[in-house]
């Protein structure tokens, strides 16, 4: 059993972080730097698959040289760039490497990243690559096959949008997920307690575990952006004046005040957080202090 | 020509379960051509489904279903019939029943499956578009294709990507889904969305020679294929 899936089972509050691989073969920091800041504060960290459509390396590739140093990786997929061949053989070449945890998302567009002349394939989406999971774990692949060796400890997991207007399109599409067999939740950066509450309000009655997303705001110019470009995603302006007024050096203490101020509210609410720190890494041990995590 | 092709008995029952009756819909163009519609249809239909114990309310055969503004004008001739449905099973290809949507405040169900509209014939002259996805989803999704209006022709719901109603690839361009969800939720329908298979079945984008073979105007069989084809027949006679 991963020790995400032990975590979750046992009921106890789970933080995972997130790490981005590079583009280029040079790991140095993202591998001595942003995942050492943070490997003994989470149970186990995402590796993204090409973000935001710009090209990098795999995320298969990082997360075996995670599990290589004992870590616990979980392998984001997304449905872009491989069909449902490609997808289901790297599934299995990550099981036989050591890692379980999946994530499965549907991927931004092509036309956001590096390489907008490229085919999106989406032959799958984030509900048919989590029926690819589930069929794997019970030993048959998409097509009906068996499978030689039965992947059976691999725990999938998904996302959700809890600020996305509408949010009854998420809920429906969180259950038909789950249906599909997602066993964990990582939600999309989240601000407001309050649209938090009232999301898992109504989450809650599926008894999914849930972890809130962090997306940790370093300026007041990246909380506008985040506002203006990412969908689902609003940054009251309770938190973009503080970290407008503070000084320059003053504005990383700031930013981590207001984080932990968010994260002590959202707590009792929900079953764990992802944290994504984008480069913050190295305040992760201390926001994860203020608030006794 | 578009070309399509007619459901399965099953499927169109399974598309119509929850719905006692229906007041069919035919296009009287690329279907006929292509013998997966007309009147011809239309009588099969009218015939099956009582069988079936489902009852058809009335029927009309429009020439370009494609045409919105035709199949308007067209419908509002069987209003009182339209009223006492509850759905409209629409015999043509996606387009057609696309426009037939937004024409009807009662779900439409694609009677065909739609594999090409390469050589398109028909007027085509609005926004529905068809890929020729040969799985026709529009009964699911409120008549609303979702492999044309979704940049990622998604099948099981919106992505992440939808902000304020657009599409993350176009700050101008409408999210297919959330289309979907606006029509499904005004009519009562959103459960439509936990019944649509997940997995896209690809093979059925491809036309089958025999389908390339009977895809022609019935007029344009006899005219200029059969007739040169007899009398050379003749001719070495
Ligand atoms: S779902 Fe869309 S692409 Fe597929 S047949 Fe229907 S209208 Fe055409
Ligand atoms: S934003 Fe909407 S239309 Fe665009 S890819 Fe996502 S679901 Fe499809």
């Amino acid at each position: 059993m991963s020790r995400l899936q032990e975590s979750l089972e046992q009921g106890k509050f789970t933080i995972t972080g997130e790490v981005g691989p590079p583009k280029g073969v040079d790991l140095h920091h993202c591998m001595d730097e942003e995942v050492s800041y943070i490997k003994d504060r989470v149970v186990a960290i995402n590796v993204t698959d090409n973000q935001s459509s710009v090209m990098r390396i795999s995320s298969l590739s990082i997360c075996a040289l995670l599990a290589q140093q004992g870590l616990e990786p979980i392998l984001q997929i997304t449905c872009r760039d491989r069909n449902r061949l490609g997808i289901q053989g790297d599934i299995l070449g990550a099981y036989v490497l050591g890692i379980r945890n999946i994530l499965a998302l549907t991927g931004d567009h092509n036309t956001a990243g590096d390489h907008p002349d490229s085919k999106p394939v989406y032959d799958l989406d984030s509900v048919s690559l989590l029926t690819a999971l589930t069929s794997l774990k019970n030993g048959k692949d998409l097509a009906g096959e068996e499978l030689n060796g039965i992947p059976e400890d691999i725990i999938p997991g998904a996302i959700v949008t809890p600020g996305a207007d509408p949010v009854e399109m998420q809920l429906i599409k969180m259950e038909i997920k789950i249906e599909a067999g997602a066993r964990f939740f990582q939600t999309q950066a989240i601000y407001d307690p309050k649209v938090f509450e009232s999301f898992m309000n109504k989450a809650s009655r599926y008894k999914v575990p849930v972890l809130c997303g962090i997306v940790i705001i370093k300026s007041a110019g990246m909380a506008k952006y985040m506002n203006n470009f990412v969908p689902g995603v609003q940054v009251p302006d309770t938190m973009i004046t503080p970290l407008k007024e503070a000084s320059k050096e003053d504005r990383p203490k700031k930013s981590i005040e207001l984080m932990a101020e968010f994260i002590k509210e959202v707590k009792p609410m929900c079953q764990g957080l992802h944290i994504m720190a984008m480069g913050w890494e190295r305040y992760v041990p201390e926001l994860l202090d203020i608030c006794d995590l | 020509m578009v070309v399509s092709v007619p459901k399965p008995a099953e499927e169109l029952l399974e598309m119509l379960d929850g719905y006692k009756n229906m007041f069919i819909v035919a296009c009287g163009g690329c279907p006929v051509g292509c013998d997966s519609g007309g009147m011809k249809r239309v009588d099969e239909l009218t015939e099956f489904f009582p069988q079936n114990g489902k009852e058809v309310t009335g029927n009309v055969l429009i020439d370009f279903l494609c045409n919105k503004a035709l199949v308007g004008s067209k419908l509002i001739y069987h209003l009182k019939k339209l009223k006492k449905s509850q759905a409209v099973l629409v015999v043509s290809c996606g387009i057609g029943v696309q426009a037939t949507g937004k024409m009807v405040d009662i779900p439409v169900v694609p009677a065909n499956d739609t594999l090409s509209s390469q050589g398109m014939q028909g007027l085509w002259p609005s926004s529905e578009r068809c890929a020729g996805c040969g799985t026709c989803y529009l009964a699911f999704t409120g008549g609303i294709c979702p492999i044309t209006s979704c940049s990622k022709s998604l099948i099981n719901g919106m992505c992440g990507g939808q902000h304020d109603g657009k599409c993350e690839v176009e700050t101008e361009r409408d999210c297919g889904w959330n289309l979907i969800y606006l029509r499904l939720k005004e009519v009562g329908k959103l459960d439509n969305l936990k019944k649509i298979p997940h997995l896209r079945d690809f093979r059925k984008m491809d036309v089958s020679d025999k389908e390339r073979h009977t895809t022609r105007w019935a007029l344009e069989k006899e005219v200029i294929y059969e007739a040169p084809k007899q009398s050379s027949e003749k001719e070495e006679a």
